[in-house]
């Protein structure tokens, strides 16, 4: 397997240059905006009520993410160790 | 009670693997191919009922009963053993191979048992030919080879116990569907859960698997989690405990996950957390949520085994399988790595996505059954799973940084696999329909509705926002994290250790005192009795008249009271 240094940014991959990359967020973020934004056209039907809110998966989707890393990130500094740990 | 002449499909397979391992060449790449096809035509050759039975100790063995349930399971377990056989044919080790086959046919196995005793043997056939799968990973699986036997092997001991329980209360060895008013029952359904990565004991299945071989993991993630579904389905559905063990798999997987590094733990972790969705459906237990939880095992072990054959690449052409070692692997492996990200697109259940039109029929179960709470931690739940796999494990294996590593594509034959599975993942996702034929109850669903559909992509776009806002949390260290193992593989060690040390201190101390003692009696004797002693001065006759003298003044004294 070849091994090669790695490249200044302006000289890598279009792909991870720092310009695809803007764009790449301002396209995502676009289509993210226009995704809530169709809730306005289409009719949900909810189960409970808060899952007919507007933008329901959007915001829950977020929220509950950001939840789940923080937990784990607070749970990390209880149990993580480094993985040699159980070598010896 | 014989109808047809039957063919145990299992037993294609299990032949299979018993020659592999003696024969090389054109002719293993032969067998690695056509015996899950002839098992899979075998699978569909069987009729609905008991087909095939014999008698052992006085018992009428059910060894062949199909219905559509098994075949189902059996089908998924067919084309997965061929796929992994399209996948491993440049592996080296024939072993390893024959194992994986005696496994799968195992698997086949139970699915076609039609009572707890044939179940229990292809149980043990899969325990015994998993772990062998296991150990040839190499030097490095030792250790998690041997504690993935000893808790399997419990959990057989578990089974057994309850099997035997069963049969003296009911007297009868029928494997039906079960409620929990007995010991028994509760024994055979932990030893059903501990195969099915069920806490406490998650912690064998992200310890394991993953010390397989590049090959080895892609067949271990099928068949012993998704047997367990299976027997789960057949024998306790609606059992409400399975609604809560359920969701804390879906979470406990998530979480251990997020904080992983090794890339293929990432998708052990991630497999307990897809069992927890079916087990979920399980325990809700209406006919929707059934059907949901089999469909999903079925569409589960596709899209699993596709990215653990992308994993199974990297590490193969990279030898490398920590997040922190690699990354920017898109330059070279491409092709790999778009098929990562169609396996990573199903598992989070993208629309057209195998994942999207199986998991959200057990969501629809808990809605439809009023189950609330079930129904949100399933949402965030959903939204969890293209966070810890969806996007973590194609970004931190192809993306992220650029690790210098210029590795070549994978052979043909792991590519081909690769797109097969792929090509499962997306046509099931657009055509559910001749999925959905297959599953236990008539389905009455349609997964596509626009406000489904725009649900769905909002919850997982945004789960890829709040992603990469917070990658800088998300940045991996070389790190593991705790698990209740820790109780047996560290814990436990102290304690032995720690009576051994004792104990040894106790004998110490005992040998110490006990020679105190007839060190003081000895030289009490001895100055008593030695040459310089009161006894020792006289001579036998001196004694004897010392004696006469003392009991004459006795007698006396006892003469004047």
């Amino acid at each position: 397997m070849a091994k090669e240094k790695p490249r200044p940014p302006g000289d890598d991959h279009w792909l991870v240059r720092p310009t695809t990359i803007r764009m790449l967020w301002i396209v995502s973020s676009i289509l993210l905006a226009c995704l809530v934004l169709l809730d306005l056209a289409i009719e949900h039907h909810p189960h409970f009520g808060i899952d007919g809110t507007f933008g329901f998966g959007a915001w829950y989707g977020f929220i509950t993410c950001v939840a789940m890393v923080l937990f784990a990130k607070g749970l990390g500094l209880i149990l993580k160790r480094p993985d040699t740990y159980y070598d010896n | 009670m014989t109808t047809s002449f039957v063919i145990p499909p299992a037993l294609a397979l299990i032949a299979a693997g018993l020659v592999l391992p003696f024969i090389n060449g054109a002719l293993r790449s032969a067998l690695l191919l056509l015996a899950p096809l002839v098992t899979l035509w075998l699978v569909w050759q069987v009729p609905d009922g008991v087909q095939l039975t014999t008698s052992w100790l006085g018992y009428q063995l059910e060894l062949v009963r199909g219905d559509k349930l098994a075949r189902l399971f059996a089908s998924v377990f067919a084309i997965m053993a061929f796929a992994g056989g399209l996948f491993s044919l440049n592996q080296s080790s024939s072993f390893e191979l024959g194992a994986a086959y005696v496994y799968a046919g195992g698997a086949i196995g139970v699915t076609f048992g039609g009572d707890l005793i044939t179940l229990f043997v292809f149980w043990e056939i899969m325990a015994v030919a998993s772990t062998l799968v296991v150990w040839s990973g190499g030097r490095f699986a030792n250790g998690a080879g041997l504690r993935y036997a000893a808790m399997h092997m419990f959990g057989g001991v578990l089974l057994m116990i309850g099997i035997i329980g069963e049969v003296l209360n009911t007297g009868s060895i029928a494997f039906q569907v079960m409620d929990t008013s007995t010991t028994a029952r509760w024994l055979i359904l932990a030893g059903f859960l501990i195969n099915a990565g069920a806490p406490p004991f998650s912690a064998w299945l992200p310890d394991a698997y993953p010390a397989a071989s590049w090959s080895g993991m892609v067949f271990l993630s099928a068949f012993t989690t998704k047997t367990a579904v299976y027997v789960l389905l057949r024998g306790f559905p609606g059992s409400e405990i399975l609604i809560f063990v359920g969701l804390y798999m879906v979470f406990y997987g998530i979480v251990y996950a997020i904080l992983e590094n090794d890339m293929r733990r990432i998708l052990a972790y991630s497999i307990v957390n897809q069992v927890g969705f079916m087990v979920t459906g399980i325990g809700i237990g209406s006919q929707m949520a059934l059907n949901g939880a089999a469909a999903h095992a079925f569409t589960h072990i596709i899209y699993k085994a596709l990215l653990l054959m992308s994993a199974g690449s990297v590490l193969l052409m990279t030898g490398k399988r920590k997040c922190t070692d690699l990354g920017g692997l898109f330059r070279t492996m491409p092709f790999t790595m778009v098929m990562g990200v169609i396996g990573a697109l199903a598992i989070s259940s993208f629309p057209l996505t195998s994942g999207f039109i199986s998991k959200s029929m057990i969501s629809q179960g808990a809605a439809d059954a009023h189950l609330g709470f079930v129904w949100f931690m399933l949402a965030a739940a959903s939204a969890g799973v293209f966070l810890h796999a969806g996007i973590k494990f194609p970004w931190f294996v192809f993306f992220q940084k650029d690790s210098g590593l210029r590795p070549p594509e994978p052979p043909w034959n792991m590519r081909a696999a690769m797109v097969l599975m792929a090509a499962f993942c997306i046509g099931l996702g657009i055509w559910p329909g001749p999925l959905y034929s297959l599953l236990p109850y008539p389905v009455d669903y349609v997964p596509y509705t626009t406000s489904h559909v725009v649900f769905q992509l909002q919850l997982l776009l945004f789960s890829g926002l709040a992603f990469f806002i917070m990658l800088d949390l998300l940045k991996r260290t070389e790190t593991i994290t705790l698990d209740f193992d820790w109780i047996y593989r560290k814990l436990m060690g102290w304690v032995t250790r720690g009576l051994n040390d004792g104990s040894e201190r106790a004998w110490d101390r005992f040998l110490e005192t006990a020679d105190t003692v007839l060190t003081r009696v000895n030289s009490g004797i001895y100055r008593h009795h030695g040459p310089d002693g009161v006894f020792g001065r006289t001579w036998p006759t001196g004694r004897m008249a010392f004696w006469t003298t003392v009991m004459l003044g006795a007698y006396v004294v006892w003469a004047y009271i």
